[in-house]
Parts: C-alpha cells; sequence; structure tokens
C-alpha cells in the first residue's frame, strides 16, 4: 500500500536532479519542440492544402492547419511526459539502478516515483511553451490566453506521466512498452480530434473519444489558441485530473509493488 | 526502553532481535539476532544466498522486515526509516551511481537528497573526493570510472551525510589488490574517527582484517558468532596440516584412533591439528614433504568448516 505520510517536499530533491541532467543537453532538448511544429505545418499547410479546402469545428469554418495546430501541442504534451516515465524511468530504475541509490537516502518510494511523474510534466510544459511560441510566430495563437497552454501542459503531463510510471510498474522489460504505444498512445494519437474532428466520425466513435484524455487535452488545447470547443473546457479538465489522480495511486502501487520485496 | 528521540547510553548501535524475511515459500532470513555496538566493526559472513543482503536491505529499511525486530539507534525501521537513512551511510552491492552526472554532481545531488544545504555539501564532498584521492576525476564521468574508482566514489557517496553507521555490502568485490587495500586504508582511518561499520564480505582476509566481531551465516540462520581469533581457536585450532595424494585409507584411521578432526576433499586431506607435535610428527615422516603443508589455520578454514566445502550455485 502506499502511505501518504510518506511523501514531503522532498521529493524536489530528485526532480531537481532531473533538472540538472536535462540542462546538460538543453539545446537538444529544445531543438525537437522548436523544430516539429514547423515539419507539421509545412508538411500539412502545404502538403493538404489542396486536398482539404477547410473544415467546421463548433460551428466555425477554420483552415486545416488552424485547427491542427493546437493539437500538435497537446501531442507533444502526451509523448514528453509518457515517454519520460516510461522509457527514461525505466532506465533509470532498472539500468542505472539510480532508484535504488535514492532509497538509501531519507527519500522515500513515494517520493522518487511522484518527483520522476513531476518531472515528466516540467518537462513536457517546457516543450508545450516553445511550441505555443513557435506556433504563435506562426500566427496560430492568440495571445496572451495562449499562455493558459503553460499552466494545461503542466495538468495533461502529470495525467500522461502518471500513466507512463503505471506501465513502467507492470512492465516485465523495457521492449514490452510498444504494447501500450500501440494499443493506447497511437490510438488516441490518430482518434483524438487530432488531425480532424471527431464530430465527423460514427456516434460510438466520438463516444470511444470521449475517455481518451488526450481528446480532452486536445479540446483544451484548442480552446487556448482558438478559443473554441466541443466540450465544456471544465468538463475536460476535471477529467484530467481525476484521470491523472486515478493513476498516481496506481502508478505508485505498481512501482510499490515492483521494487519493495 | 521506550521508543528514544536517540540511542540511549549503552544502547547498542544496531540491535536485531529474532529478524525473519521470507520470500514466497524461500525463507531468507530465518530468526537471526545480534548486535552491533558503537565504534565496532561487524561483519556478516556467509555464502551466497546465506541471507547477508536481505539483513543489509532490512536494516536500512528498504525492504520491511518479515518477523522480529530492528532497531537501528534505538529507533524502529519500521516507522523511524527517515531519521535513520539521515544518520547512516550505505555502500550497495551493485553500482548505484549516476552516470548522468560527473563525480562531483553525484556528491552534490546525493547531498540534496539529505537535504544539506549547498555549501556544507560543496565543502564535504570535496573533502571527500580528497580523502579517496578522486581529486583528478572530479569533472569525470561516472561510466568512465574503473572499478576501483567507482567504489571509491560509492563509499564517499555514503559519507556524504556524515554518518554514525556505515552499512557496507560487499564493498571490495571485483576490486584489483591495490584498490582493496586503499580501501580498507580508509576504512580504518574512518574507524579512528569513531564511525560505527557493519559489512557484509566474500573475502576471509578482509573480514580477519577489519572486523572486530562477525556471524558466519548459512540459509539464512546464524551459524557462530564472535571475534576472528576467538573463532578460529575454537572451530579449527591454531594450526593446519594440509596432505594431498590420494588413497590415504592408513592416514585416515590413523587420525580417527587420536580424535584429530579432517576434512577430505578430492585429492586432499586437510587435518585441523592445532599443534599436536605427536600427528606432526607423524606426518612430517610418513609422508614426502611435498605432500604436506603446515601452516597456520584461518578463518577461511572456519568459514569453509562450517559452511561446507562443497560448490553452493
Amino acid at each position: 500500500m502506499i502511505r501518504p505520510s510518506n511523501i514531503s517536499w522532498r521529493f524536489l530533491s530528485v526532480w531537481h536532479r532531473n533538472l540538472i541532467v536535462y540542462r546538460k543537453i538543453w539545446k537538444v532538448n529544445f531543438l525537437v519542440p522548436l523544430l516539429e511544429p514547423a515539419f507539421y505545418i509545412l508538411a500539412f499547410g502545404l502538403g493538404f492544402q489542396g486536398l482539404v479546402d477547410g473544415l467546421a469545428y463548433a460551428g466555425q469554418p477554420l483552415t486545416y492547419t488552424r485547427f491542427m495546430a493546437p493539437a500538435l501541442i497537446a501531442i507533444s504534451i502526451m509523448y514528453n511526459s509518457f515517454f519520460e516515465t516510461t522509457y527514461a524511468s525505466f532506465v533509470r530504475m532498472y539500468y542505472q539502478k539510480t532508484f535504488d541509490g535514492m532509497m538509501t537516502t531519507p527519500l522515500s518510494l513515494e517520493e522518487i516515483i511522484l518527483a520522476e511523474i513531476v518531472w515528466s510534466a516540467t518537462k513536457a510544459t517546457a516543450a508545450a511553451l516553445i511550441m505555443t511560441l513557435v506556433l504563435g510566430l506562426f500566427g496560430f495563437v492568440t495571445f496572451p490566453q495562449g499562455l493558459l497552454i503553460i499552466p494545461l501542459a503542466f495538468l495533461g503531463g502529470l495525467a500522461f506521466g502518471a500513466v507512463g510510471m503505471f506501465f513502467t510498474g507492470i512492465t516485465p522489460s523495457i521492449d514490452m512498452f510498444n504494447l501500450p504505444i500501440f494499443l493506447f498512445i497511437t490510438p488516441m494519437f490518430l482518434f483524438s480530434g487530432t488531425f480532424f474532428p471527431v464530430s465527423g466520425l460514427p456516434d460510438w466513435a466520438q463516444s470511444v473519444a470521449l475517455i481518451f484524455p488526450l481528446y480532452h487535452l486536445v479540446e483544451l488545447t484548442r480552446y487556448c489558441c482558438l478559443g473554441l470547443v466541443e466540450v465544456n473546457p471544465l468538463v475536460s479538465i476535471a477529467f484530467l485530473v481525476v484521470f491523472g489522480l486515478c493513476f498516481l495511486v496506481l502508478g505508485l502501487t505498481s512501482m510499490r509493488r515492483r521494487l519493495i520485496k | 526502553m521506550g521508543r528514544g528521540q536517540t540511542a540511549a547510553a549503552g544502547e547498542p548501535i544496531l540491535r536485531v532481535d529474532n529478524l525473519g524475511k521470507r520470500f514466497n515459500t524461500l525463507t531468507a532470513v530465518d530468526a537471526v539476532s545480534f548486535e552491533v555496538r558503537a565504534r565496532e566493526c561487524f561483519g556478516l559472513l556467509g555464502p551466497n544466498g546465506a541471507g547477508k543482503t536481505s539483513i543489509i536491505r532490512m536494516i536500512y529499511g528498504f525492504s520491511p522486515p518479515g518477523s522480529g525486530s530492528l532497531r537501528v539507534f534505538g529507533l524502529d525501521v519500521a516507522t523511524d526509516w527517515r531519521r535513520i537513512r539521515s544518520r547512516i551511510g550505505v555502500c550497495q552491492q551493485d553500482n548505484t551511481l549516476d552516470p548522468d552526472l560527473s563525480v562531483f554532481q553525484n556528491l552534490l545531488v546525493f547531498a540534496g537528497y539529505f537535504r544539506i544545504p549547498r555549501r556544507l555539501a560543496g565543502e564535504r564532498a570535496d573533502e571527500l573526493l580528497h580523502f579517496f584521492a578522486l581529486e583528478k576525476k572530479r569533472e569525470a564521468k561516472v561510466g568512465e570510472l574503473s572499478g576501483g574508482l567507482a567504489r571509491r566514489l560509492t563509499l564517499a557517496r555514503a559519507l556524504i551525510n556524515d554518518p554514525e553507521l556505515i552499512v557496507l555490502d560487499e564493498p571490495t568485490t571485483g576490486l584489483d589488490p591495490q584498490s582493496r587495500h586503499l580501501l580498507w586504508e580508509r576504512l580504518h582511518a574512518l574507524r579512528a574517527r569513531g564511525k560505527t561499520f557493519i559489512l557484509t564480505t566474500h573475502y576471509m582476509e578482509e573480514a580477519a582484517q577489519l572486523c572486530d566481531r562477525l556471524v558466519i551465516m548459512d540459509n539464512g540462520k546464524i551459524l557462530v558468532e564472535g571475534t576472528p581469533d576467538g573463532l578460529i581457536e575454537a572451530h579449527v585450532g591454531h594450526s593446519i596440516i594440509e596432505i594431498r595424494g590420494a588413497n590415504q585409507e592408513e592416514l585416515k584411521q590413523f587420525l580417527g584412533e587420536r580424535n584429530v578432526a579432517f576434512d577430505e576433499m578430492a585429492e586432499r586431506l586437510v587435518i585441523y591439528s592445532n599443534g599436536n607435535t605427536e600427528i606432526e610428527q607423524t606426518l612430517r615422516t610418513g609422508f614426502h614433504p611435498r605432500q604436506c603443508t603446515f601452516r597456520t589455520a584461518t578463518l577461511e578454514d572456519v568459514f569453509l568448516r562450517l559452511t561446507g566445502r562443497e560448490l553452493r550455485e
């Protein structure tokens, strides 16, 4: 069982450790979110222009690139946090035995795991911020409300970081991460209103999309960028909070079961 | 004895009472009891799988005790693990150094886990690098360190919080003789500063060198406890004769008649002669000198005598 009494602000020292490592290669870490949106916008903006005239979202006509740009930020939040608490955390836990070393200090396992998740959200936030600024230069983000993406990215990062940590707690080996990526991440990447509006899907598929955390995150990033939504933003925020909390508990429990013998 | 804040006077640094630990059907630690007093170096010896590391892990509160009790500085590990860990230093068997950080950063970041103020952490880190002759490697990556250097850094890291009790799980396994001697020398220096140690090792020479008292364990149980010399005296006597060559039926009968203990191996007879001059004389005349080795008994003889000479894994 996880013990709330085992959680204190000490977790920030583990978060700080990850920040130190991140800063060492900050140029590389910044390069991806800097260039990625440009690639997508070029590919879809130039490549799809001739195929798609535009579309209607929340009753408003939009160009395809305007519709898609906010989703790029949401996807980047998902990838950054999920990959951090799966592959990166697994390497630290299993190959580098970093957690074992930490467990000889006054840190609890709960604090270490929480720090990993909060760190993944931090990394996702940094990436989202850079992307927002780049997309802002292209004119796809309206400021200042676009800056709401910062707290939103942190919330989304926590939610996806927590799911990732849950999979790290139960995966038998690092290669098995392919499974949650194929069954969970990829379908969300495609069907969360990212590249086409969910309202164009059959009813049952629309209902399925509603339980995707990425769908809600995309809705919210679009709200920040365009001021348009199909679902009440409060519902989406509540969904992400509940989803994140559930997987935070599951992540902590699975890691405790895995590491404490 | 109440739940004191710190160890009361005379309270042992570590008190293990009837400690047990099971993993599914395997009993890793079976009703083990011992005490470690202040300024003492205490050894846990035993073959692989004897339960040494399981005990070590329970001491620093990594794995919860299955049964019995374990108190460090008079505090219960189950509830006061955080306070205990802030006062101990642990050198684990595996290399758990942080490969993403430099040598110096390893110490600084680790100090952060103890919430040691940055300035003090920096001073201590520099002192420790000096103490373990690692100054030249200050900015090196951990992955570039040799086994000996990595172990020195691990020990330096374990000392960053100026611990009262230092827990060492096989501190010199896999090191070359130079590194091992340097490490022993540093451990002696730390003992002179009043630190208390508990260590596990496979090297009997190391245990004899470093430990004031030790236990030999097998299959989760303590077989014997004592000082290195005391154990040698009590279990194998002070001298040993080894005879090589097959067909020693006559000799075995001779020893049996005189109640002299011996162990039989494939091509060798280990005789616990314990200074018995009659036996020594007989063997000296009865066998070719190249077949006989007369030597002092060591802790290794005690170990093999008690845990058996056959392979474990």
